[in-house]
């Protein structure tokens, strides 16, 4: 008995060893700022004075008189509206179009693949030069196709436009190997099972092979989602968040500036655990949703 | 179908793959060149101007029609883009910040994610789910706060301050627990019969096993501090200080239009990523196509 006793108390200190220095340091730098956010959001900051008071819900009332951050919201739903279903599907279609064996095909799959790897900034420098709207590569290949020419970056409406473009281009490869991996799983049988019975292509890929990547579209639009709600490099860095008017404002940029450039961290704290909440109540919605259109094979 | 085990049957680069069927052939070619070769010259065109421009002059690039081959290749504009800013400093530091987080997380996930696998201890699943937690909420929610905390220990404008909160990813913990519980345990039970530590059976049995896992970890973390762009932005403020991607913005900055120059900076900052990519393709796939993570 005494022996299993101390057999058991070993097994304890050893948990608690291993994970000790992992646990310090997520307590630290993980589950310590997510409580202290919360804290912070009630109360008055500028990052600077140590002296915060408490100012009860003022932060989050403050929100719904905040001229900017409307509009910020507003773009950065519009970018998510655009942006995941266009990076989601594209992705799709590149999948299909890469899932087989021909020649080129390791070459076409780098292709795609290696934007993932670029740094948000690095992107943004190139799009920013071929996007120039004088000497941009851009408008001189479209004018060659009698289209443009365009402001991109520059123009007041297209801005955030010319931004999801840039995005979609350092995203897709990351959905497409998400695809590539699920079209690997559709059991060949089925597809072959259809052609003996004279399905078409198309019909084949409408019935069989979309209805099959349920799960992983699913997943990627919650994924994407998640991501587009927090873009922020980009815009920061491309377009510094459009100064008044505002035209590519989104909703981090903002959080990011009030804390970090204006001195209202409480305020920017407030906005920050909304935009969580909102990131979770959409996240639950889209795998409610999901989950009554997707079919989940054993 | 769980996605990892999609994963690991991903036909990348070389392995089984979906064989084209037989077709009344109208081209003397597979139909989708049509598709994938306008396709990937799309793809790959920002890569590739970016890299004409770097070995342009400046004349040249500030020439419309844009000059699609230059007259001769400048590659002087890359030692003369390490010379106008310091970008030495830059790349060194982003170096030390990277090369620390990814050993460290490598070390400390492998610690813990062993022993939320195997070892019963008191208050495993209470710190599991916080673990578990943490990763749901967003980067926005704990920046201010980890600024402060970073600033409270005096690291605030320094290489620690973006190193110390990305020491041990709740991430990677996870998904080393996940690879260890598919081990068969008998193994371990063996060794710890022969009088294996705890210590010893993950160093010499858990972790040679576990390679793939632990170098999918590693470049994926790589990836994300190599790359990361808001917590060095809030941590730092001396240019002494910067990685490459926050002196990217200054050096852009100070050139204004002097593309060629910026070019070449960002070829440079891009070639450990890239090298490492086409190194280790198979576990940048893996690892996104297990964990779905960009950065």
């Amino acid at each position: 008995m005494g022996r299993l006793r101390r057999a058991l108390a070993s097994d304890h200190v050893a948990g608690w060893a291993f994970i000790g220095p992992a646990f310090l340091l997520i307590g630290v730098f993980g589950i310590l700022p997510i409580v202290w956010g919360l804290v912070l959001s009630f109360q008055k900051s500028d990052l600077i004075d140590p002296n915060t008071p408490f100012v009860g819900l003022t932060n989050y009332r403050a929100l719904a008189h905040d001229h900017v951050l409307r509009i910020a919201a507003g773009h950065t739903l519009v970018y998510t509206g655009v942006f995941v279903p266009v990076s989601v599907i594209g992705a799709l279609f590149v999948a299909v179009a890469l899932n087989r064996k021909i020649h080129l095909i390791r070459f076409y799959r780098t292709a795609v693949f290696v934007p993932v790897v670029a740094s948000t900034i690095a992107t943004s420098i190139m799009f920013l030069w071929l996007f120039d709207a004088q000497y941009g590569l851009a408008n001189w290949l479209l004018g060659k196709i009698g289209v443009g020419p365009f402001g991109f970056f520059d123009s007041p409406r297209g801005a955030l436009y010319a931004i999801i473009a840039m995005t979609v281009w350092g995203w897709v490869g990351f959905d497409v190997i998400i695809y590539l991996a699920a079209l690997q799983g559709i059991p060949h049988e089925l597809v072959e099972a259809a052609e003996i019975d004279g399905a078409s292509r198309w019909s084949i890929f409408r019935s069989i092979t979309v209805p099959l990547l349920g799960p992983a579209t699913l997943l990627l639009v919650v994924w994407s989602s998640i991501n587009a709600l927090q873009l922020f490099d980009e815009v920061y860095f491309v377009t510094h968040g459009g100064p008044p008017p505002y035209n590519t404002a989104v909703v981090v940029w903002w959080l990011f500036s009030l804390a970090f450039r204006l001195g209202a961290a409480g305020y920017a704290a407030a906005i920050a655990y909304v935009l969580f909440l909102a990131i979770l109540v959409l996240t639950m919605v889209q795998f409610w949703l999901g989950n009554k259109v997707v079919h989940y094979s054993s | 179908m769980t996605m990892e085990a999609q994963a690991d049957r991903i036909a990348w680069p070389e392995e089984a793959e979906v064989a084209e069927r037989p077709r009344r052939r109208w081209l003397p070619f597979s139909p989708w060149h049509l598709v994938l070769f306008p396709l990937a010259l799309i793809m790959l065109l920002p890569l590739v101007w970016m890299i004409v421009t770097s070995l342009e002059t400046q004349a040249e690039s500030l020439h419309f029609p844009p000059v699609l081959v230059p007259g001769s290749l400048h590659f002087g504009n890359y030692p003369s883009a390490l010379r106008s800013a310091p970008f030495g400093r830059w790349f060194l530091n982003t170096f030390i910040v990277t090369s620390t987080v990814v050993v460290s997380n490598l070390l400390l996930c492998s610690l813990a994610g062993y022993a939320f696998a195997r070892i019963r201890f008191f208050g495993r699943a209470a710190t599991f789910m916080l673990l578990l937690a943490t990763l749901m909420v967003p980067f926005q929610v704990v920046m201010i706060p980890t600024f402060l905390i970073v600033k409270k220990l005096g690291l605030f404008d320094s290489l620690p301050a973006l190193i110390a909160p990305n020491l041990v990813s709740a991430f990677g913990i996870f998904m080393l627990r996940q690879f260890f519980r598919t081990l068969p345990v008998e193994l371990e039970e063996a060794a710890r019969i022969d009088g294996a530590s705890r210590l010893g059976v993950l160093f010499k049995i858990v972790l040679p096993l576990s390679l793939p896992a632990l170098a999918t970890l590693a470049v994926i973390q790589f990836m994300w501090t190599w790359n990361d762009f808001l917590w060095p932005l809030i941590a730092v403020f001396s240019q002494r200080n910067f990685t490459l991607q926050l002196g990217l913005t200054v050096f852009q900055g100070s050139h204004d239009v002097f593309w060629p120059l910026v070019m070449a900076g960002n070829v440079m900052s891009m070639i450990p990523m890239l090298v490492l990519f086409f190194a280790a393709q198979r576990y940048f796939v893996r690892g996104i196509a297990t964990t779905g993570l960009k950065g």
